[in-house]
């Protein structure tokens, strides 16, 4: 079925309800990780809102509790898309020349199993003698 | 930016800096006229006159991240290549309203692109704005109102991914049904 008007919304409505019902019987609002993408026009030209729509969709599709959100220009212009990943419990990190594929690599490695990931600018990246 | 809605994209940020509570996008296809117009208004809080003055300099920006604000010139750019021009009025603390008018049928003027996916990411970032998206072809006219849209939703959040990919459907079916321009 092909949603054309809000009443078709509305019979997704229900689906979604339980989906969520579903969900906020196991997880807890300190686990979500926040994932903010650079929009700024240096972002949106190299594929920020392709690369934020991935995170979306994957996130959700992984089961994942995430908040993905839109900010302005960080200042890594040289290195768009970016976008700024904090996972509970660590301290934000910053990645640059975020394809699909690194934002997969993010997924799976960092926010999943907690492995560090190229491609951190470093400026945000404190070392362990910090 | 090879595509109408990233520039989009790109000035409703400038309207969501604005602390805009209310963003509308009004995409208007005059065929008979050879107009493809975009106004996108916003009640943030607007610019003064010396501001607006400078806003369509590349040099200009209110960000202190980068010393280069591209949005607006780009847009500006893009619009007068095909004849037509840019034009923004603002008032401080009431709002800011840009249009850009375009040749419909000129060769420079950027497809639309995927308007349904930049509407539904600017729903989904910011789900505490009212977004209003307006289209108008010479066959019909579509409105999308996400005010409307939260009374259907009954309590279900708008930023939920299957939302906002129904959402995105949804916008995409009624553009193909009034026949709009890609």
């Amino acid at each position: 079925m092909k949603v054309k008007s809000l009443a078709d919304l509305k019979k997704i409505k229900a689906q979604v309800q339980e989906k969520i019902k579903l969900r906020e019987q196991g997880e807890n609002a300190d686990k979500i990780v926040q994932v903010k993408v650079a929009m700024a026009t240096c972002g949106i030209a190299t594929g920020a809102k392709d690369i934020m729509t991935y995170l979306i969709n994957e996130l959700d599709f992984r089961g994942i509790e995430a908040v993905v959100t839109q900010t302005g220009c960080m200042g890594y212009c040289y290195a768009e898309p970016t976008i700024e990943v904090i996972v509970p419990g660590k301290d934000p990190l910053i990645y640059g020349f975020v394809t699909r594929d690194k934002a997969k690599e993010i997924i799976d490695q960092y926010i999943l199993k907690g492995e560090m990931v190229d491609g951190v600018i470093p400026i945000t990246y404190k070392t362990i003698d910090e | 930016m090879n595509e109408l809605a990233l520039h989009i994209l790109d000035i409703v940020q400038n309207s969501i800096s604005a602390n805009a509570s209310i963003i509308e996008v009004i995409i208007d296809e005059n065929i008979d006229k050879d107009l493809y117009i975009i106004e996108i208004q916003d009640n943030g809080k607007g610019m003064s006159n010396e501001v607006l003055q400078e806003v369509s300099d590349p040099f200009f920006t209110t960000r202190t991240t980068r010393k280069v604000g591209l949005g607006i010139s780009l847009l500006k750019q893009i619009a007068e290549q095909t004849g037509g021009f840019l034009k923004i009025v603002s008032e401080e603390g009431k709002g800011t309203h840009l249009t850009a008018s375009f040749s419909h049928k000129h060769l420079d003027r950027p497809v639309l692109g995927d308007i349904a996916g930049t509407m539904t990411l600017l729903i989904g970032a910011n789900p505490q704005i009212r977004f209003l998206y307006i289209h108008r072809t010479p066959l019909s006219d579509f409105e999308f109102d996400t005010k409307e849209v939260l009374v259907e939703l009954e309590g279900t959040p708008i930023d939920h991914p299957d939302i906002l990919k129904a959402l995105k459907e949804m916008i995409e079916e009624n553009l193909e049904m009034i026949e709009s321009s890609h």
